[in-house]
């Protein structure tokens, strides 16, 4: 089974040298300390600045510099600063290559609902509808049941919906997972030490298995 | 030309009860916190309150929830304050949340003299709900119209009494969008400096579109979330 820090390191896996990136709040945001050197990314925070770098040290913090979880954050060499308004239209116009992001629940045929819970939460969507109804590439980063221990991956999500027909890959603590376009998930890895049978339980939602699955490599 | 006014107090003058306001920034980042504090001593009522968040509990609009001065909140994101909460579930408060690229470009949209836009963002959620869906190649879009505000309150890091503005990192955020869309547009800038100063090329909100410009003073500018590294 993966902490945080193993989800996140499983999904570094998957950016690719010369993407843009745009990371969510949560374990997301890890996923930055697990880019390799060699892979050349660009982190985008749809607040407006491309080219986010790590947190400034103690003492250098500038109010003027922060991420979209509001945190103070660093420019690298490079980076550029615009609106809102251009932000979210690189966002739209698809030139953000891949957008990583939390999840409260995730449907077999690929909507996910992060939003609101009605009559308990009401904290608003901020971007993620906008980067899920645009982005090519979007992994889900959560854990695969929630605190009452129900699965979070449905057959039909039950909360209000972010987005539609988006999600392509889930990383949880216990499997990585793609969504097919005809619908389902369909069991890539196995996180280590855990089983086919384990997973099986935690998935609400209709599961494909195809041949041996494999162990992740983190 | 001169837009230069005394202050807070000068700028917001004329805004009265009932008034829909634009108010730039991201969270406390960029935020007009002169004009807010002048708002709240003037008392004025029954606001609608464009703004991409809502404060928290005693900065920025969190200040003007308190005294009750908010009828309408639209924002994309109301997290990290508790008043607002509070009154949001007993209904004191109407809010509409819309996504947060849809914020940005329904003022897009006002300061380019469009009537709306389309875009994918919403379809198939509760967003959508009473909203015209056109088809475009085969993808579906939501009508979004652009925001009519009466006025549009901005910050910026220089300005000149022109009303020409330049933003410092990412407080620009909202600000130059909203500085178009405003009706009135009033700029509060930490530095107020003389024309020719700012060099043309890197004017970020040309002066047309902002009607009155104050320097404040002793700017907070207060950190939300203070993250940091040690060194080594």
């Amino acid at each position: 089974m993966l902490d945080k820090e193993g989800i996140a390191k499983r999904i570094a896996k998957e950016i690719k040298d010369g993407y843009y990136v745009n990371l969510g709040i949560g374990i997301p945001t890890l996923v930055a300390n697990y880019i390799p050197d060699e892979v050349d990314v660009i982190l985008q925070s749809e607040n407006g600045l491309l080219g986010m770098g790590p947190f400034p040290f103690e003492g250098e913090e500038d109010a003027d510099t922060i991420n979209a979880g509001k945190q103070t954050i660093t420019k690298l060499a490079g980076s550029a600063i615009f609106d809102s308004a251009m932000s979210f239209g690189m966002i739209r116009a698809k030139k953000v290559n891949l957008t990583i992001l939390g999840a409260m629940e995730v449907s077999e045929n690929g909507d996910i609902a992060n939003w609101k819970i009605p009559g308990k939460m009401v904290k608003g969507m901020g971007g993620a509808m906008d980067l899920v109804a645009s982005a090519e590439n979007i992994i889900v980063a959560m854990q695969h049941v929630n605190k009452a221990g129900e699965s979070k991956l449905l057959p039909k999500c039950t909360l209000p919906l972010t987005g539609i027909n988006c999600v392509k890959k889930i990383v949880t603590e216990l499997a990585v997972l793609d969504v097919l376009p005809e619908g389902g998930f369909r069991l890539l890895e196995r996180a280590p030490g855990v089983s086919v049978e384990e997973i099986k339980k935690a998935t609400a939602g209709k599961l494909i298995i195809e041949g041996e699955i494999p162990e992740m490599v983190i | 030309m001169n837009k230069v006014v005394s202050g807070a107090d000068e700028a917001i003058r004329d805004i009265e009860d009932g008034m829909t306001l634009m108010l730039g920034g991201f969270g406390m980042c960029g935020l007009p916190e002169k004009s807010i504090l002048a708002l709240v001593k003037k008392g004025v009522k029954d606001l609608t309150c464009i703004s991409n968040n809502a404060g928290v509990d005693d900065f920025g609009i969190g200040l003007l929830l308190h005294q009750h001065q908010v009828k309408k909140m639209i924002s994309s994101y109301v997290g990290e304050n508790a008043e607002f909460e509070r009154q949001l579930l007993s209904g004191e408060l109407e809010v509409e949340l819309i996504p947060q690229g849809t914020l940005a470009t329904r003022c897009m949209a006002a300061g380019y003299g469009m009537p709306a836009i389309f875009t994918p963002v919403g379809i198939g959620t509760e967003v959508a709900e009473g909203k015209e869906v056109r088809n475009f190649n085969g993808k579906d879009y939501l009508m979004e119209m652009a925001f009519d505000a009466d006025f549009a309150i901005v910050k910026a890091w220089k300005g000149d009494r022109l009303g020409n503005l330049v933003y410092r990192s990412t407080a620009r955020n909202f600000n130059p969008v909203m500085a178009m869309a405003g009706k009135v547009t009033i700029a509060e800038v930490e530095e107020l400096v003389e024309p020719g100063e700012l060099d043309p090329d890197n004017v970020h909100t040309p002066g047309i579109y902002v009607h009155r410009i104050f320097q404040g003073e002793n700017y907070e500018k207060r950190i939300e979330q203070r993250t940091v590294r040690k060194k080594n």
